[in-house]
């Protein structure tokens, strides 16, 4: 059997609602992935630093804030700095649609808004990471 | 319901009826649900023990509920734009929302403020800003909410010395500071200090504020942040009342007396969607609360016993899709909070779900709350659901479930032990995950998103000036070299002092703000010397 993904859930930034970070987290282990969850207000560094030490093939980015555009490009600037171009970044939040094609252009593999299910995001993780082992 | 199971592929199953919260509910009600019912102690008359049916004999007919929509973006400059428009709209109260790192105790030049500036709320970091958001405003007639927790002693102290310089005596204040840290380590995780120093900063404000600032509610505690993070109505009632109990123990200890603080304890909880449980809860809340007061604290003045409230629709409720679907969740939201007996009441816009509100969306949502003051009837008689069979059987249910919580957190020690241990975060957790995965399976159904979809409609949002940062740090760097700097290190000296020594802070922090030490400055040297808090996450 094939080796379970690991993903780090990380929170950045200075919001506090975790909400959606819980719960994502609990249903991707549900899923059968192993998950790492960062807890709150984790800078860019921290959370790079984490996904190298844990060795994940995924980071989904939880913000609420409306800080997404300073936060995600300095994200995806640190994945290359450590040539970690391989991780899947993928972001949850409140994230206008405007903002979605910019975070896409830094290198983030999707974007799931309000409202997205469960499903979708297991569904997504699963096939993007099968087709790049 | 034929169409109903049509449409979506399921059906309602007749056993399975139960609450949001999962109370069961039976298939009718009627005078046999009433056995174990007494009148006397259940119910009450409007404005009487145990004031379950509301804390004033003529409810809405004396006084309608304050409408106070929560605001605040950008610079202090734009916001009180926005307050004064507001104002001028009819709205009653202000009610002031503050950016991130204001809420986290940071300066808007601080490297950890970056892209967070005036997103979420107005940008505070000095009295200069404060004066600056209150131009124009007569705070002896406008009552302000300040909806802050770590940093509340300094945003409060701020609000003082501008009614000073207005010439506004502090017996002449009234408003509403939030200062409820507990639900903080509980739900929403703005804290900085561990508990115990954070509970001693809330009990500073409240025994200043009974000396001084007699008709200021000093704190708000909370059931709404407890509620957006994925609770049950019966956790968000259970979780708030016993902060409350902990709040009240506190001060307490600090050798006040109940009847001379109590009466200015104030509540906040949110109105969800399952409106019966809704109502049910905020009579069970006034009737809980009545009991705690008065039997396990021995308050002797009914004003102690009174769980007067704010009520704010639920955020977590509005969808992204079909923003428009939002005014009704809302009306019928702010329905049940007025049906419950509130004293005041935010009506949250359609277009919350994506950003802060526009200028026409706000507009709309006070509408709502008119329409229902001006045009429904509902305010013509208190309590006028009283003595349904369905709600008053709904009310016991909600009541005791919140007493088993209050129980179970009794025998850990209280809430600060409780909340040690994760209790509170882990059953919050589980039902909001719950809540989630019902959804999930369509078991529950939000409209617009997991059935009756497409559609929807593009609106117009806010877009907050990403200037808003560099125009308050500029601010802040001319401030920072204008002001006495001997005179704000002196001051942020005999404070830390006061900190390390046990004696009540609120006198040393007014003398910092007057100097224009920063809330950054001030909130550093309470961590110096409180040190800083981070939890242990709890999945």
């Amino acid at each position: 059997m094939d080796a379970p993904i690991r993903v780090l859930v990380a929170k950045p930034g200075l919001d506090g609602h975790d909400r959606g970070a819980k719960v994502i987290a609990r249903a991707l282990r549900d899923a059968g992935m192993e998950v790492i969850y960062t807890g709150l207000r984790q800078t860019p560094e921290m959370i790079v630093n984490a996904a190298s030490q844990e060795d994940v093939r995924v980071i989904g980015l939880s913000i609420l804030s409306g800080a997404h555009n300073a936060i995600v490009p300095r994200i995806m600037e640190l994945l290359r700095e450590h040539e970690m171009t391989d991780v899947l970044v993928i972001v949850g939040g409140i994230i206008p649609d405007e903002d979605v094609q910019e975070l896409k252009k830094h290198g983030v593999a999707a974007v799931f808004q309000p409202g997205a299910s469960l499903g979708e995001i297991v569904e997504f993780i699963r096939s993007s990471v099968s087709q790049n082992v | 319901m034929e169409l109903m199971s049509e449409s979506l592929g399921v059906g309602p199953d007749v056993q399975s009826f139960c609450t949001a919260g999962g109370i069961p509910i039976a298939p009718v009600y009627g005078p046999e649900d009433w056995k174990d019912f007494d009148v006397a102690r259940d119910l009450g008359r409007p404005g009487e023990f145990p004031y379950t049916r509301g804390i004033h004999e003529s409810m809405y007919r004396g006084k309608l509920w304050t409408m106070r929509q929560f605001s605040g973006f950008a610079t202090p400059e734009e916001t009180n734009a926005r307050y004064l428009y507001l104002l001028e709209q009819g709205q009653s109260g202000l009610s002031v929302a503050f950016d991130l790192p204001t809420l986290m105790g940071q300066d808007a030049d601080d490297s950890a403020s970056l892209g967070e500036v005036g997103k979420c709320g107005v940008s505070i970091s000095s009295l200069e800003d404060m004066e600056t958001l209150f131009r124009g405003i007569p705070l002896d007639t406008v009552t302000v909410s300040m909806t802050i927790n770590s940093p509340a002693p300094v945003i409060w102290a701020m609000y003082l010395a501008v009614a000073e310089q207005q010439g506004v005596g502090w017996s002449s204040l009234s408003g509403t500071l939030q200062n409820d840290i507990l639900k903080e380590y509980i739900a929403q995780k703005e804290f900085l200090y561990p508990p115990r120093p954070s509970m001693r900063l809330v009990t500073d404000v409240i025994e200043y504020a009974a000396r001084y600032v007699p008709r200021f509610n000093p704190i708000s505690i909370s059931g709404y942040h407890i509620r957006e993070a994925g609770s049950t109505a019966v956790q968000e009632l259970a979780f708030t009342l016993r902060d409350g109990i902990e709040y009240v123990g506190w001060v307490l200890d600090r050798g006040l007396r109940v009847d001379d603080f109590a009466p200015r304890l104030s509540f906040f909880f949110n109105a969800h969607n399952d409106f019966f449980e809704e109502i049910a809860k905020y009579r069970a809340a006034r009737k809980l609360w009545a009991y705690i007061m008065r039997d396990r604290f021995g308050a002797r003045d009914e004003r102690a016993m009174k769980l007067r409230f704010h009520a704010q629709t639920a955020g977590c409720s509005l969808t992204w899709q079909q923003p428009y679907n939002n005014v009704v969740r809302t009306t019928i939201q702010a329905l049940a909070a007025v049906l419950g007996g509130a004293q005041s009441l935010h009506t949250n816009s359609l277009d919350e779900a994506y950003a802060l509100p526009s200028e026409q969306a706000v507009t709309t949502a006070l509408r709502t709350q008119q329409v229902l003051a001006y045009e429904s009837g509902i305010t013509s008689a208190p309590d006028p659901l009283g003595g349904s069979y369905y709600l008053e059987a709904l009310t016991l249910e909600v009541e005791k479930a919140a007493r088993r919580y209050i129980e179970q957190i009794d025998a850990m020690g209280g809430m600060i032990p409780a909340i040690e241990h994760g209790f509170p975060q882990r059953e919050i957790a589980d039902a909001s995950y719950r809540y989630q995965c019902s959804i999930e399976k369509k078991e529950r159904i939000i409209v617009g998103v997991n059935a009756f979809t497409g559609g929807g409609e593009e609106i117009e949002l806010l877009q907050v000036d990403e200037s808003a940062q560099s125009r308050q740090s500029e601010k802040l760097a001319r401030l920072r070299a204008r002001r006495d700097a001997g005179a704000v290190q002196s001051a942020l000296d005999r404070l830390k002092r006061t900190a390390d020594d046990g004696g009540n802070t609120m006198p040393f922090i007014l003398d910092a703000v007057r100097a224009y030490a920063t809330v950054g400055e001030i909130c550093s040297a309470f961590r110096d010397v409180f040190g800083s808090y981070r939890e242990r996450s709890v999945l």
